[in-house]
């Protein structure tokens, strides 16, 4: 890992990767704190990790699952609370599929 | 501003006046709100204060009492909760554009514990957006003031309840702390503030940030109410999976008791050069305190401290940039408007970057970056490895001494637009952010003050403990308190 320049072309990517749509003057401004920041990080080459298995999460966990038995849920109302946009019991969003369908 | 001293009664204090009459939960609750009404406008603590409704719970504790019921341990006890903590009760917006006028469904099970409990909820408290941030300046809805002096930071990224603590607006509070977005603040605003062990406290209605790193935990004036707060919203939880399935902790028969034969470790590199002078003083004379009080002083080593924030700005956002993906203005949100020919896609990213703001959109794109192929295994496995060297070199350290002693912060509370460079701000939470890398429990309370140009400003210490042991860690911070009593503005 060594010091760590991106260009635009880089952080447009990392945009499109991340669903953002930043505008030009935001690019330059990502770009230039992104660089920075990640050349901070490279400081964890410095650490000896050498057959260190890596740790995810503090706690020796694993899936607990509950009995499959139906409860309570939230009533449609209650679901549709804040949608954006929404017909009769449904969440409305942009056409997907072309005229036909695919 | 002359600060008044405290006694360190607790909440459940308050909670039993309430109940035997002495006091009624709705002239506590006037008593809060005037204290809002006189300077809620320069400190700017809270998203939304529910006046009415706070006044109508009250009524209901004090009718309850009347019948001769009783309203439960928390009776009367005024709360502020952090805006990324789901309520039922007016919007929950984690002080985002994106969430602007979101309400949320339900109740977080810590409020549903807290309110079965008798507290009353005063408001929901500012933020740095998605709780990124160690000042509040990230907020969509303006930044908050420091209550000891308002041209400064109260710290972040729950700055709106160590202010709203702090100035008397309410009894305790509740925040969230993913790298010290609870303990920083409690420093720079001067009360008490506890980040409890992973997987003590349900997660479930805490809005996900970094989902191996969040804990929820109280603010208060004293360590006694974190203690009680704590244990009356602590526990596993059916919500959340990873809630440990351990009893409830009793922290509070033991509290006042001092530990005998305790042994504070201090890491030498706690004692950085990088330190304010006024906090060095401060963690010296901490260190005093404790020997005076009987404890032993234990040097340790915790040679990893500096690469935390390296480690730690690789998972959090890693774990934030996939959290955050749900946030995609379909189901709940900012929608965006897209044009004709546009489709799912425009509209997420339309919607995201609409909604965000600049530091939220820097820390989906790094996370985003260091678990893309090709970068995986130099940034985020490469953090996961550094992370249980870390953790282990807290439990080489913890079979020296039983809780480890330093500074919460490198410096007392900075001036509002003092720090512009992303990378400066993260150095603030150089002492907090290992504490959830490794998962363990810490506490900051204050522990001396600064004077800077006729200003004094609070600077708490952090104490740290193994896993899981809350009880002995609050019972020394207990210790330092009685040493050294919490004053508050009056």
């Amino acid at each position: 890992m060594s010091e760590q320049d991106l260009s635009i072309k880089d952080v447009r990517h990392i945009a499109k990767l991340s669903r953002l749509a930043p505008d030009d003057a935001a690019i330059e401004s990502l770009r230039s704190s992104l660089s920075s920041i990640l050349g901070h990080i490279a400081k964890l080459s410095t650490v000896d990790v050498a057959g260190v298995e890596p740790m995810a999460h503090p706690l020796a966990i694993s899936n607990r699952l509950d009995a499959d038995e139906s409860g309570a849920t939230l009533p449609i109302e209650m679901v549709l609370l804040n949608a954006p946009a929404k017909v009769d019991r449904f969440l409305a969003v942009p056409k997907v599929l072309d005229e036909g369908g695919a | 501003m002359n600060p008044k001293p405290h006694d360190c009664v607790g909440l459940r204090a308050i909670a039993a006046q309430v109940r035997t009459g002495a006091v009624t939960a709705s002239a506590r609750v006037a008593n809060c709100l005037a204290r809002i009404e006189a300077h809620e406008s320069e400190i700017h603590a809270f998203n939304q204060v529910f006046a009415a409704e706070a006044r109508a719970a009250a009524a209901r504790i004090d009718a309850c009492v009347a019948r001769g019921e009783n309203p439960g341990a928390l009776a009367g006890v005024i709360l502020a909760i952090k805006d990324n903590i789901a309520t039922t009760l007016g919007r929950t917006t984690c002080s985002s554009r994106f969430l602007e006028n979101y309400r949320s469904p339900f109740d977080a099970t810590v409020i549903q514990r807290l309110l079965a409990a008798g507290a009353i909820l005063i408001g929901k408290t500012n933020l740095d957006e998605f709780a990124m941030g160690s000042s509040t300046e990230n907020s969509a809805f303006g930044t908050t003031r420091n209550p000891w002096d308002r041209t400064r930071v109260p710290g972040g990224s729950s700055g709106g309840s160590a202010a709203a603590v702090s100035a008397g607006f309410c009894d305790a509070a509740l925040g969230s702390d993913t790298g010290g977005s609870i303990r920083q603040p409690a420093s720079l605003c001067g009360c008490v503030g506890f980040k409890p062990t992973y997987g003590r406290v349900s997660r479930y209605g805490l809005v996900a940030f970094g989902s191996s790193l969040d804990q929820i935990g109280p603010f208060a004036r004293d360590v006694r109410g974190c203690a009680e707060l704590f244990e009356a919203f602590c526990g596993s939880d059916q919500l959340d999976s990873t809630t440990a399935p351990l009893e409830v902790p009793d922290c509070l028969t033991q509290l006042d008791e001092p530990l005998r034969g305790l042994r504070v470790g201090v890491p030498r590199e706690y004692r950085s050069e990088a330190n304010a002078p006024s906090v060095a003083r401060v963690l010296e004379d901490a260190v005093a305190a404790y020997k005076s009080l009987g404890a032993t002083i234990v040097d340790v080593e915790l040679p990893l401290t500096d690469v935390g924030i390296s480690t730690y700005y690789v998972i959090a956002p890693a774990e934030a940039s996939s959290n955050l993906a749900r946030f995609d203005g379909i189901r709940y949100g900012k929608r965006a408007e897209i044009s004709a020919g546009e489709g799912l896609e425009e509209l997420y990213a339309k919607s995201r970057s609409e909604g965000f703001g600049p530091e939220v959109l820097r820390r989906i794109m790094l996370g985003t970056y260091v678990l893309s192929s090709g970068y995986y295994d130099a940034y985020y496995n490469r953090a996961l490895q550094v992370r249980r060297r870390i953790r282990e070199e807290f439990d080489r350290a913890f079979a020296q001494c039983d809780v480890l002693l330093g500074p919460t912060s490198p410096m007392p509370a900075f001036e509002i637009g003092g720090k512009t460079d992303p990378w400066a701000m993260y150095l603030c939470d150089v002492y907090t952010v290992n504490t959830n890398i490794a998962g363990i429990p810490g506490i900051s309370l204050n522990a001396g003050y600064a004077e800077e140009r006729g200003a004094l400003l609070p600077i708490g210490m952090q104490l740290q403990g193994p896993a899981f042991s809350e009880a002995l860690l609050l019972r020394a911070a207990r210790m330092l308190e009685s040493a050294r009593p919490p004053k508050y503005p009056s």
